[in-house]
């Protein structure tokens, strides 16, 4: 068996607005669009995607908030309907998914020798998070792959940023070693937003472009500063910026999803592809990808 | 003043779904387990016409969303405590009330709105203390979310806009705040028979609330939940605002019969079953003891109370 890699790793937010916007058969409410600059960069992320052979994507989510260790997806599909929590006027989304068990029992046997608290999820009725569900859904509507969803073990809250770094960095490298073992290509997917303060009213119809813009000009530069690094390859220094950048923006970086990402891909010195920037609800969103082969990473945006 | 209130009695109960999934793994889980039955018992005897729920476990970003689906019905499972099993649920939501309570809170300048949604998750807090609390659906009940990024006036005007409500439509409600009291879990798995509050110092802080609740000074824990959010409350919001929405729903003095029924560990948090009951008998002993004052009515003379 040949050693397994990654593919690809994708920077992928996950407001559920984007696939209001998109009015997908799955999701019950309606929309008149909304938010271009990051649907349409998803969508030319999703046809890179569709060039690339992979076998699975493995994704982290923020919204399945886990405090007692480390959890994944451990049965073999799951069918539901997901409502957003906070916009369930944008999101009630009908899924029906595959999961890559092997590969995620895999991850969790890597997870618990390096020490981390983990556990198989493995209760039929468990509602899959909607983050998972809206970066999967858009990076690859067809839904033709299994995924792998892991948990954000909140070390943010109960301990520190630094703290979080360091968990967040050996469950990236375990789940790295748990992929080549399996001989598996995969792409994987960090689900969140960059700075995360949202305006707490609504337009009366969300999706009126003319009231969406960044909470405030601070995150705005905080984000472009992290964007900057990304385009420069220096995720070392993204790594060692990230406490400051967190507690600075009230980032969704806090679950540790980028972290995880830049660890288990060997914290690349490559440049980044940048799909889009653009606010939703007042956050910051960018997408953005790292491609580690270099004959067909290119320069996007 | 008990006769005034449209709120019979007030109940704070814990929202981790061991005393409703594995009551007998812990005999605190099953003196909880017990509590919640004493307090299912007093809404059955009550005259309530409405169960209105506060929950720590539903955040909202958009405002204030308070749940309307006259049916709300779903199988709900914890994120964490997945493997304890499964909590379907069938709620009959007082729809009436819920639109209500979003008007009232809209006159009170917060931005809030209803949501009526089938498969709208209802949050674990939420579905414990129904379950337990009102398992045949005997009373209609509400639910209202806890706004992340609100802070001590919102949550304020959040519990009088709840009273404001009842009022107009006449009727009468057992509140029900779900929150655990410190709120540090272990982050590890542990063997349910070896459960404990986290550390000394939250069960110090826990005891201390606890005596508060016992003498019914819920004012003071109001003004208290800045330090208590400081003290022991993991940082997950920005602040502490449980004894805020009860307050301001109940009414924010300290004149309550208070009556603690279980504090027991839960996974290393605080997990409390505590019933407040109006009263009319214990003005002017106590820290914060002030009227919630609407118009000035002159001094209370409070110095001069004890040479009579």
């Amino acid at each position: 068996m040949s050693k397994g890699e990654i593919v690809l790793g994708c920077l992928a937010p996950h407001p559920p607005h984007l696939v209001y916007a998109e009015n997908p058969p799955q999701n019950e409410a309606f929309s008149e669009g909304g938010w271009e600059t990051l649907r349409w960069g998803y969508a030319k992320l999703a046809r890179k995607l569709k060039t690339i052979d992979y076998d699975a994507i493995v994704i982290f989510t923020p919204h399945w908030q886990t405090y007692i260790g480390t959890h994944f997806l451990g049965l073999p599909e799951f069918k539901s309907k997901s409502v957003d929590p906070v916009f369930p006027n944008l999101f009630r989304y009908n899924y029906d998914l595959k999961v890559d068990v092997e590969l995620a029992e895999a991850m969790h046997e890597e997870t618990a020798k390096a020490g981390i608290i983990t556990k198989m999820m493995r209760n039929p009725d468990f509602r899959v998070d909607y983050g998972t569900i809206t970066s999967c859904h858009l990076l690859n509507p067809s839904w033709d792959k299994p995924i792998v969803t892991i948990s954000s073990n909140r070390n943010s809250h109960y301990y520190s940023n630094e703290v979080m770094i360091e968990q967040a960095k050996a469950l990236g490298e375990a789940c790295m070693r748990a992929i080549e073992k399996s001989g598996k290509k995969v792409v994987l997917v960090s689900s969140h937003s960059l700075s995360h303060r949202h305006f707490v009213t609504e337009a009366p119809l969300p999706e009126d472009m003319s009231r969406e813009h960044i909470y405030n000009h601070s995150q705005y530069v905080w984000d472009m500063k992290i964007i900057d690094m990304f385009r420069k390859g220096q995720m070392q220094e993204v790594v060692d910026i990230m406490p400051e950048y967190t507690e600075q923006t009230i980032a969704e970086t806090e679950a540790g999803g980028l972290i995880w990402m830049m660890a288990a891909m060997g914290v690349p010195s490559y440049p980044a592809e940048i799909y889009g920037y653009q606010s939703v609800i007042g956050t910051g969103n960018c997408i953005a990808c790292w491609d580690p082969n270099t004959e067909t990473r290119e320069l996007v945006l | 003043m008990s006769e005034e209130s449209p709120i019979l009695f007030g109940l704070y109960v814990p929202p981790h779904p061991q005393p409703l999934l594995s009551p007998d793994a812990n005999s605190g889980y099953a003196n909880l387990r017990a509590a919640f039955e004493t307090c299912r018992k007093r809404i059955e005897e009550s005259d309530a016409d409405l169960i209105l729920v506060y929950s720590t476990t539903w955040p909202s970003v958009v405002g204030h969303q308070i749940q309307a689906l006259k049916e709300s019905i779903w199988t709900h499972v914890d994120d964490d405590f997945h493997y304890l099993g499964s909590m379907p649920y069938n709620f009959h939501i007082d729809t009436e009330y819920a639109h209500e309570y979003c008007s009232a809170a809209e006159k009170r300048g917060l931005h809030a709105r209803t949501v009526e949604y089938e498969g709208f998750p209802i949050d674990t807090g939420s579905v414990v203390a129904l379950s337990l609390l009102n398992p045949d659906n005997r009373i209609p009940a509400c639910i209202v979310s806890s706004n992340m990024y609100a802070n001590r006036s919102e949550t304020i005007v959040l519990g009088k806009a709840a009273n404001d409500a009842l009022i107009s439509q006449g009727k009468k409600a057992v509140v029900v705040v779900v929150s655990s009291l410190s709120n540090r879990m272990f982050t590890e798995h542990i063997d349910p028979s070896e459960d404990r509050i986290h550390s000394s110092k939250d069960n110090e802080w826990n005891e201390k609330i606890l005596e508060f609740f016992a003498d019914g000074r819920l004012e003071d824990l109001s003004q208290l939940s800045r330090e208590i959010h400081g003290q022991i409350r993991v940082q997950k919001v920005v602040a502490y605002k449980p004894a805020w929405w009860l307050a301001a729903s109940m009414g924010q003095h300290n004149n309550y019969d208070g009556e603690v029924l279980a504090y027991e560990a839960l996974h290393g948090s605080g997990g409390a079953v505590i019933q407040l009951t109006p009263s009319s008998g214990s003005f002017g002993d106590k820290e914060f003891d002030e009227d919630d004052v609407e118009y000035y009515q002159g001094d209370r003379n409070v110095l001069n109370k004890g040479n009579n």
